[in-house]
């Protein structure tokens, strides 16, 4: 029996040697016209015929290998024994400790990095790297309870986002109102809208609601564009006030928060300030979204995504369901929106297009639809990702100095999706913790949790 | 017709219809306080569409479904017909009233032909989404004092985890408490789904073929546990069920259903013995159906 299957492994060994070999025939005989020969004009105008041989040696040794490493895998995945084995879920505990590293990472992170690299070396860490991620995470969460939680796709979430910068940029221009009265009168803003939008779609499911979602999403800002009296159109709104310091403002007169605290002045202490803040707002929606999934209503959202006819034949108004999660959600964007206002002190359509509704869908997606760390970490994985794209110079050790890294980020980052989707289907972080329990609190594994279908 | 006096639930003339296909056609019947009430025929009867027009899942084309709390005069219901509302204090009209309020304010909780439990979610939590509107309310305006975590909200969850305790016991399910609900096995998942419907505090259970895929011991089982929830609880069941020996066994009153139309109406005994039921299930074409059917028949018969 043992020498069987041995035998069996050197024949496949053999043949997947066989399959690698004649990829790298084919390839080469393929790409050597595409790669190796190319036209150039030099400076005299003249061409020039110039050759990569390098690129062939990568493309035929990369094809080739892939094919062998992907021959192998498939025939230890076909005799590895299969039994319908239930993806082991997550131990609560387990999460716990990722959340709390997590939490402690977050509030040291601004200060370790001005500690190794200085006032002007860490502004591009805590702008770029820490307030960037943190409103996608804010985000991700606000989007999680509307599609994750309560099972509705939502495409046109980025609609309440733009309500909420707009709504912080013309209540402190126009009548100069501070940002902390203007937060929650963004979020109470978006939440109206959100129920508004919520009202006519609510009786659409899957592709209808998604649809009518996007819609909504580019009718705002097509409304932003066009309604030029108020919004000022595409050229937006600019010298936004900025964020103060519970009224010292960051600059460096007598009366400003360096001068006030006795520190040098430096542009990073509003950062700081900023990501702490982005910060406190984020964990705010995680604090109230996982209070909530505790309580009736957020039981009614899960219960929602699993079957909404049970719902109502348990007593559950489902139209107040949906608009609660509706509302929610468009509050949480509403606050996102109002915070990335007051940062960038100037707002305009461009910020709220159709791909920014994709990304914090994606978010929620790769992160793992209902689970906040799983979002969490999926925006630390996308939004840092693709900046972390923007540092590969190493890649042109490789690929030569005229590679340019930046612009095969969407590409990597694409691979990259393709490859996380198939390793886990369901997201990062796909098993339910309970709401509520009686001797024990077990998770509950992927496979038998909705996605919802509306 | 049969004759039951009080009815909790009084159907008049209730139609059905889908484009030209009649579903259910001039369907009049009672269903007595404190009865099991059976609702059987051949596929295709007509019979889980009763239940659909009861609970509010379709508007019927027509007819009258007059649910009384209380023991109530004829004319009560008339009264309220006429002056156009949907309920009274206790006397409600379902075809006027949405699927949910039917559950909240007419108290009539259903379970479905396919299984409907929330798979993903514990068992435990199946029972106390069922409790959502006393929860609710306790969790005051906005969840405020739930977000709290206010003593009168603590208190309600707990007595609302005692409720589903009890029913975990009555359904032998509490070893299986945390586990999710779609992990059950069949039968297990049929009695789950009775006893979510029991957690909204019913007066009137409808159960959709409730012993579909059980074996001997389990439909025992349930026939235990129906007739419980009769007796205990006193809970009215309305129920679809082809398995002629529960039926015959646990069934104060039958009513046959055959193409929407009510064929037979009465206690077991007369319903055995009454010729147009045999003809409407042996009136299958299929001849293995017509052995099967006459088996089944006769071993209801058999007691
Ligand atoms: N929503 C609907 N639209 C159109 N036709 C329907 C609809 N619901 C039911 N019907 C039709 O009404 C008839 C009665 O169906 P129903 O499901 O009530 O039968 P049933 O007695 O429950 O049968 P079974 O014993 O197989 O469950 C069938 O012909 C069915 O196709
Ligand atoms: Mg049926």
């Amino acid at each position: 029996m043992w020498k069987r299957c041995e035998a069996m492994t050197r024949t496949n060994l053999t043949h997947a040697l066989q399959e690698a070999l004649r990829t790298a025939l084919i390839t080469a005989g393929l790409c050597f016209p595409l790669l190796v020969l190319r036209l150039e004009q030099d400076s005299s105008n003249q061409l020039t015929l110039q050759q990569r041989w390098s690129w062939l040696v990568f493309a035929v040794i990369g094809l080739s290998v892939a094919r062998f490493v992907g021959l192998v895998l498939q025939d230890w995945r076909a005799r590895a024994p299969r039994a319908e084995k239930p993806i082991a879920p997550t131990r609560p505990q387990l999460a716990r400790a990722v959340s709390i590293f997590g939490l402690i990472a977050l509030f040291a992170f601004p200060l370790v990095v001005l500690a190794f690299l200085g006032p002007s070396g860490s502004l591009k860490w805590i702008n770029n790297y820490g307030v960037q991620i943190l409103i996608y995470v804010m985000l991700g969460w606000g989007l999680n309870i509307v599609v994750g939680l309560a099972g509705l796709l939502d495409l046109g979430y980025v609609a309440f986002y733009a309500v909420g910068a707009y709504a912080y940029a013309l209540l402190s221009t126009h009548f100069g109102l501070s940002f902390w009265l203007c937060l929650p009168l963004s979020g109470l803003l978006a939440a109206t809208w959100g129920v508004l939008l919520g009202f006519p779609v609510l009786r659409l499911r899957g592709d209808y609601l998604a649809i009518v979602t996007l819609a909504f999403g580019e009718i705002i800002r097509l409304i932003l564009i066009n309604w030029t009296d108020v919004t000022n159109g595409s050229a937006g709104i600019s010298s936004i006030p900025r964020i103060t310091f519970f009224g010292l403002p960051f600059t460096a007169a007598d009366n400003g928060f360096a001068a006030t605290f006795a520190l040098e002045f430096s542009p990073i202490h509003r950062t700081i300030f900023l990501f702490y803040l982005i910060a406190c707002l984020a964990l705010l929606t995680n604090f109230i979204t996982l209070r909530l999934v505790r309580l009736p209503v957020g039981r009614a959202w899960e219960a929602l995504r699993e079957d909404e006819i049970a719902c109502r034949a348990l007593g559950l108004n489902t139209t107040r369901v949906k608009l609660t999660a509706f509302a929610l959600g468009a509050m949480f964007a509403g606050f996102a929106g109002a915070f990335f206002a007051v940062r960038q002190n100037f707002v305009n359509p461009d910020s709220f297009t159709f791909l920014e509704s994709a990304t914090i869908l994606a978010i929620v997606v790769l992160g793992g639809m209902g689970s906040q760390l799983g979002v969490a970490l999926a925006a630390v994985v996308m939004v840092g990702g693709t900046e972390i794209l923007r540092e590969l110079d190493f890649l042109k050790l490789i690929f030569g100095v005229n590679f340019d890294p930046a612009q095969y980020r969407m590409l990597i980052f694409g691979m990259a999706m393709v490859a996380i989707m198939i390793w886990k289907p369901r997201g990062l972080i796909s098993t339910r913790t309970p709401s509520l329990f009686l001797k024990e609190r077990k998770n509950i594994a992927a496979s038998h949790v909705g996605e919802g279908r509306g | 017709m049969m004759q039951v006096s009080n009815p909790l639930l009084s159907v008049a003339h209730l139609s059905m219809r889908f484009g030209g296909l009649v579903a259910v056609d001039d369907l009049s019947f009672d269903v007595g306080r404190g009865d099991i009430t059976a609702l059987i025929g051949p596929n295709g009867a007509g019979k889980t569409t009763v239940f659909n027009c009861l609970t509010g899942f379709y508007k019927p084309s027509q007819g009258r479904i007059a649910l009384s709390h209380a023991t109530s005069a004829a004319r009560d219901i008339d009264v309220l017909t006429t002056s156009g509302q949907r309920h009274t204090r206790d006397v409600f009209l379902l075809e006027r009233m949405a699927d949910f309020e039917i559950t909240r304010t007419a108290r009539v909780a259903r379970t479905f032909q396919n299984i409907r439990l929330f798979s993903g979610m514990t068992v435990l939590e199946n029972l106390i989404v069922a409790q959502h509107l006393t929860l609710m309310r306790a969790s005051g305006v906005g969840g405020l004092l739930g977000l709290l975590g206010a003593k009168s909200y603590r208190d309600a969850e707990r007595a609302a985890i005692a409720r589903a305790q009890h029913w975990l016991e009555r359904i032998n399910l509490v070893d299986r408490a945390d586990d999710p609900a779609g992990d059950l096995p069949y039968g297990d998942q049929r009695r789950l789904e009775i006893a979510r419907a029991m957690c909204t505090n019913p007066i009137l259970l409808c159960l959709d073929e409730p012993a579909a895929g059980l074996n001997p011991r389990e439909s025992a089982q349930l026939t235990q546990l129906l007739r419980s929830i009769r007796d205990e609880d006193g809970t009215s069941i309305l129920l679809i069920e082809h398995d002629m020996s529960v039926v015959m066994d646990i069934s104060d009153h039958i009513i046959v259903l055959d193409y929407g139309a009510k064929i037979a109406d009465g206690t077991p005994q007369s319903i055995r013995s009454d010729p147009k039921v045999i003809a409407a299930y042996l009136g299958v074409a299929d001849e293995e159906e017509v052995r099967a059917v006459s088996q089944e028949i006769s071993t209801g018969l058999a007691p």
